[in-house]
């Protein structure tokens, strides 16, 4: 495995149980994300997308198989020590925002920050600076209730990006976004890709927003399958 | 320091979100504060009748009454024995010679305010010894009435619980006229529940010859109550036995004491149907909640910050219900005076008495409410799966 790999997902499997039946998502997943990536998933509804965001993001575990980031195995790490992974690693961008809504955009943006040891003052600093970044400065005092579909998605990036992690996993970061105010977040995700050399996942039905990422997997019942992108035929060298 | 920060911050944000939940969580606020008002209420009862019979007892009157009677008004003493009991080890004296009161205890009718019924008061007939012999006793209206003649003082709970009893008035009893000339306090205590006259008049008109009921007896200092049994264990002449007033009055305080566990168990009873209620609140809350917590552990909160968060909402409106609900208590019955049957089928008039260490049980109540209503909740939070941040808004 190559060194410019940030995840390396090795004979994946992932199986629910409903019932007495056990549905398969994934069998035998293999794949891998290079660092500075922006990768768009695609797939038809209910294919895996956010299932495999999930086990990217440490926020569900593989059934079998591997899943290494930055060279380290993270399918076997306790909740608790994924917690303080994905505080370190990750910035994740929701389809609904999820902001809460009885915080302001600043104390929203801050969320992350409260898991470090920065100080008050420190963590306001990077809150503006997050927020100078997504075009929001001056909205800094609103409420969630206050603003369009397209704000609130902005002040979601700044807090993924407030931390400044590695990686950021979006899951249909436009889907609930007019054409315009979608043409705007894919931007600034190409922007957080290009100039801050953040390592994106994103996983959206929409082949417009997937133009935007450098590298395209499609993704249909638990397999990638080949749509004229090589990346996933690339085995490490 | 990061657990303190995420607990704060999920603190903070859970009471912001209370509006959202506003109508059930003021019902368990309601609920908690109803179910402090009533422990607090019948804990103020049973401490305000105890503290009413035990400050009038003291320990340096020795109290007689004939052996076996258990109260004054089945007991009787003789003239003969009274002299005798006068000459009784380390009873104390003054000028007037020894601090000895024989007394009677007779039951009559009084019509209550509050109800218009029937009910029993005492009338005791002592002399200016006895009088002197309650520590606390002050004349608040009028004079004391003469020796020899019909004339009574009220105590000011009768005053305040009976119709009739104002100073001047003619008050009867069976065939019997009583004119009231004044009006009496003893600082709360039983004494206060009760009509004074003068012995000689009530053994003439109840026909008592020259007989008494019980007698109180100043102590000198150091005197001890052995001395005085073993005095009357000698004198053949003698059928009484001794305590202090002090114990005597402890005993009886002790017949409302039931009325402390009946409120317990009132209050653990409806504790617990406060709790159902609150439970449900709180899962409610952590429902209501589920797409933030998942969110706020996506982004690396703790589990214990989620749980932490729960609790402290379940605590904060318990804790909230519990200060109305003690304050509701004390406004409507600090002080409030009541009468109920206390010892001999007699009413005794006592007031409702909170204190400090009262409205803590109250609040301890209400943080049992909130600690057990909150844990499952809590519980409950910590196992929101992070993925339910995915999902779309249901
Ligand atoms: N926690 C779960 N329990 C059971 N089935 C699940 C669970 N999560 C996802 N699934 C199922 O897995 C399949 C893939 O879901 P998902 O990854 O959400 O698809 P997509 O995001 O591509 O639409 C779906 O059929 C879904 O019903
Ligand atoms: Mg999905």
């Amino acid at each position: 495995m190559s060194d410019d790999n940030l995840f390396e997902l090795k004979a994946v499997a992932k199986r629910f149980k409903k019932g007495k039946e056990t549905i398969s998502i994934f069998d035998d997943l293999n794949m891998h994300i290079k660092r500075g990536d922006f990768l768009a998933i695609m797939g038809p509804s209910g294919s895996g997308k956010t299932t495999l965001l999930n086990l990217l993001g440490g926020v569900d575990q593989p059934t079998s198989g591997e899943v290494s980031f930055d060279g380290a195995r993270i399918d076997s790490l306790s909740e608790g020590q994924l917690a303080t992974w994905r505080a370190n690693n990750i910035g994740f961008i929701f389809q609904f925002y999820n902001l809460m809504p009885m915080l302001n955009a600043a104390k929203n943006v801050e969320l992350p920050l409260l898991l470090t040891n920065l100080s008050g003052k420190e963590r306001q600093q990077r809150v503006e600076t997050a927020l100078k970044l997504v075009g929001l400065a001056d909205r800094a005092k609103h409420m969630p209730s206050e603003m369009s579909g397209g704000q609130l998605q902005r002040v979601a990036i700044a807090r993924a990006v407030v931390s400044d992690p590695k990686l950021l996993l979006c899951d249909e970061p436009t889907g609930d976004l007019d054409r315009n105010t979608a043409d705007e977040i894919l931007e600034m995700l190409q922007l957080l890709n290009r100039e801050f050399g953040k390592t994106i996942v994103m996983v959206t039905h929409d082949p417009a927003a997937a133009r935007y990422a450098t590298h395209t997997l499609h993704l249909d019942k638990g397999q990638f399958v080949d749509k004229d992108e090589p990346v996933l035929q690339e085995k490490s060298a | 320091m990061s657990l303190i920060a995420q607990s704060s911050a999920v603190i903070g944000m859970n009471i912001k979100s209370l509006p959202r939940r506003l109508w059930m969580s003021l019902a368990m606020v309601l609920a908690s504060a109803v179910v402090v008002a009533v422990l607090l209420a019948f804990l103020a009862m049973a401490k305000g009748f105890e503290a009413t019979l035990q400050s009038a007892g003291q320990e340096d009157v020795a109290f007689f009454i004939r052996t076996g009677s258990a109260a004054e008004l089945n007991s009787s003493v003789m003239k003969e024995q009274v002299d005798l009991l006068r000459e009784a080890p380390g009873i104390a004296s003054d000028e007037n010679g020894k601090l000895v009161s024989p007394e009677l205890y007779v039951i009559v009718d009084g019509t209550k305010k509050s109800s218009g019924t029937d009910a029993n008061i005492p009338l005791r007939g002592l002399e200016p010894q006895g009088m002197a012999l309650r520590h606390n006793f002050k004349l608040v209206q009028g004079r004391l009435f003469t020796p020899g003649t019909d004339e009574l003082i009220v105590g000011e709970g009768v005053l305040r619980q009976f119709e009739g009893f104002e100073l001047g008035k003619e008050v009867r009893f069976g065939k019997n006229r009583w004119t009231v000339v004044g009006v009496f306090s003893t600082g709360g205590n039983v004494f206060e529940s009760e009509l004074w006259a003068d012995a000689k008049v009530i053994q003439t008109l109840y026909n008592r010859g020259s007989s008494y009921q019980s007698v109180r007896a100043k102590l000198q200092s150091g005197a001890s109550l052995e001395a005085i049994e073993a005095y009357i264990k000698n004198e053949p002449r003698l059928n009484q036995e001794v305590q202090s007033e002090a114990k005597y009055f402890a005993v009886q305080g002790e017949s409302l004491s039931y009325m402390a566990i009946f409120g317990r168990v009132i209050s653990t009873v409806m504790a617990l149907g406060a709790m159902a209620g609150a439970l449900n609140t709180m899962y409610t809350s952590v429902s209501d909640r589920a797409k933030e917590i998942a969110t706020l552990r996506a982004i690396g909160f703790s589990n214990l910050s989620a749980f932490i968060g729960t609790m402290a909402e379940a605590l904060v409106l318990a804790l909230l219900g519990g200060v109305l609900g003690a304050l509701a208590a004390f406004l409507l019955f600090d002080g409030l005076s009541a009468s109920t049957l206390g010892g001999s089928f007699t009413q005794v008039v006592f007031s409702f008495e909170m204190n400090g260490q009262l409205v803590m049980q109250g609040i301890w109540l209400a943080l049992v409410i909130g600690f057990i209503s909150g844990f499952f909740p809590a519980w409950r939070a910590t196992s929101v799966p992070v993925a339910v941040a995915f999902q779309s808004r249901g």
